[in-house]
């Protein structure tokens, strides 16, 4: 009986100090959060994407409340709603996010194109290209094992039945993330809306271009030449389309026909 | 000497994750990868060597000399588990850059089997207060070493070919099991 007692009595005395200890510490130790950093926080996205340049939602979150100097449209995913929320809670003015979404620039399936040997390592891009640049015979193409659509935290890109990774318009956020892993930098964030694109990475010369895939852009210049606008422009063996002109002023792309090799895409069309 | 034997006992020959299976849960959550890892390793030592100095007073001061021993384990359930909080409100307000390493880590140390179990061989083996606190270091750092190993294991075995039943916590178990075995062929070397 007496044991029984003593060890009610110690254990109280035990449970005691250490919670008079913790109370006391939890004053003493206070650190004061601001609580709009957990409001912040709570409407941000939830994809850990890091498109923001910060580690994290919880990050840019705190540095968005603490730092006046932090935009509030930095997250990309969100897209304007959650800017203008952020930027309504944190009392900062909101500039326009422009909307974008990734695009694959390059067409290269196995069928078009021709292979250098046969890969059986790791199914990783990024391990494939480091042998020979890649299976594939064009060093600037697609490699097909999909880093990218692992990597996007959103589940918008499937790998399709050709090998090629086919992004889904409405689940795409544009954080770019797919784009930063790709090894071969194909994935380009561009503006929804735009209405043709050149889906070619290749910077090699027409004559070797044209050996190793049927379907890409030769650099000849034939559409630069027929756009009324200057919307297109060749460097390096390889033709790029200016979005932003393209949106705004072509009503009617002449530049479609007039490619040889059909690299440049309707994107209405794809 | 003796405590240099007791040291790498508490390292090497009887690593508590690989030998005497404490500490799994940690052990397989946490070594996904090495930064992770050494944070872990790092926070399991200190917290390991704090609690069993406040453990071995409290055992030797109070428990012993009431004829209480028989509420040891309970005792420092509450004794770790209030002591982690403690050390987790000095952290963040005294070092903050500490705390964001591996102040994430503590809270899930707090009711841990190996943290509880070092001082609890302690009170068993009734060491001497200087015995018990190498022998807390000694098994913080066995844990820090298998998990840092694990973890580089387990980083490497991301670009490996693993058969797909095997994926994810089947093979690192099989990993785990493997090193073990390694580990067993320490066993013996020192008996103290």
């Amino acid at each position: 009986m007496e044991t029984a007692i003593m060890v009610v009595i110690v254990m109280t005395v035990i449970g005691l100090v250490f919670g008079l200890i913790l109370a006391f510490a939890d004053k003493k130790f206070s650190i004061e959060v601001n609580p709009l950093i957990h409001i912040v926080d709570d409407i941000l996205p939830k994809g850990q994407c890091g498109s923001c340049g910060y580690a994290g939602c919880m990050a840019y979150a705190e540095a968005v409340v603490l730092n006046p100097e932090v935009a509030p449209n930095l997250c990309i995913p969100g897209k304007k709603p959650v800017a203008d929320l952020v930027a309504e809670l944190t009392g900062k003015s909101a500039p326009e996010i422009e909307p974008r979404i990734a695009q694959v620039r390059c067409k290269n399936t196995i069928t078009h194109a021709i292979k250098k040997y046969n890969y059986a390592g790791v199914e990783d891009c990024i391990a494939a290209s480091l042998i020979q640049g890649g299976p594939k015979g064009c060093e600037y193409g697609c490699v097909g094992f999909g880093t990218c659509v692992h990597s996007c935290p959103f589940g918008a890109m499937v790998l399709g039945e050709d090998h090629l990774p086919l992004v889904d318009e409405k689940k795409c956020t544009g954080c770019g993330k797919c784009a930063t892993v790709c090894p071969k930098e194909i994935i380009h964030m561009t503006p929804i809306g735009a209405p043709v694109a050149v889906l070619c990475n290749s910077r090699d010369k027409g004559v070797i271009a044209r050996k190793l895939c049927s379907v890409d852009c030769l650099g000849c210049g034939l559409c630069t030449k027929s756009c009324l606008f200057d919307a297109i422009t060749v460097e390096n063996n390889l033709a790029v389309v200016d979005p932003k002109i393209c949106m705004a002023k072509c009503t009617n792309p002449t530049c479609l026909e007039k490619c040889p090799t059909g690299a440049i895409y309707d994107l209405k069309m794809v | 000497m003796e405590y240099f034997t007791l040291f790498i006992s508490a390292v090497i020959v009887n690593n508590f994750v690989l030998t005497k299976f404490l500490g799994l849960c940690i052990f397989f959550g946490v070594s996904k990868n090495l930064n992770a890892s050494i944070g872990m390793g790092m926070a399991v030592t200190s917290v390991m060597t704090l609690s069993s100095m406040l453990a071995w007073v409290v055992y030797n001061f109070v428990l012993e000399p009431l004829n209480i021993t028989f509420m040891t384990t309970a005792v420092f359930v509450l004794l770790i588990a209030s002591f982690v909080q403690l050390l987790e409100m000095i952290i963040k307000k005294q070092a903050p850059a500490l705390y964001n390493m591996w102040g994430i880590y503590l809270l899930l140390i707090a009711t841990n089997c190996v943290v509880l179990a070092v001082p609890l061989l302690n009170a068993e083996s009734s060491f001497s207060f200087l015995k018990s606190v190498v022998y807390a270091v000694g098994s913080g750092l066995g844990f820090a070493l298998a998990i840092v190993l694990m973890a580089s294991l387990r980083e490497k075995l991301r670009l490996a070919d693993v058969p797909k039943p095997l994926e994810g916590l089947g093979i690192a178990f099989i990993l785990a099991g493997m090193l073990a075995l390694a580990f067993t062929g320490f066993s013996g070397m020192i008996t103290l």
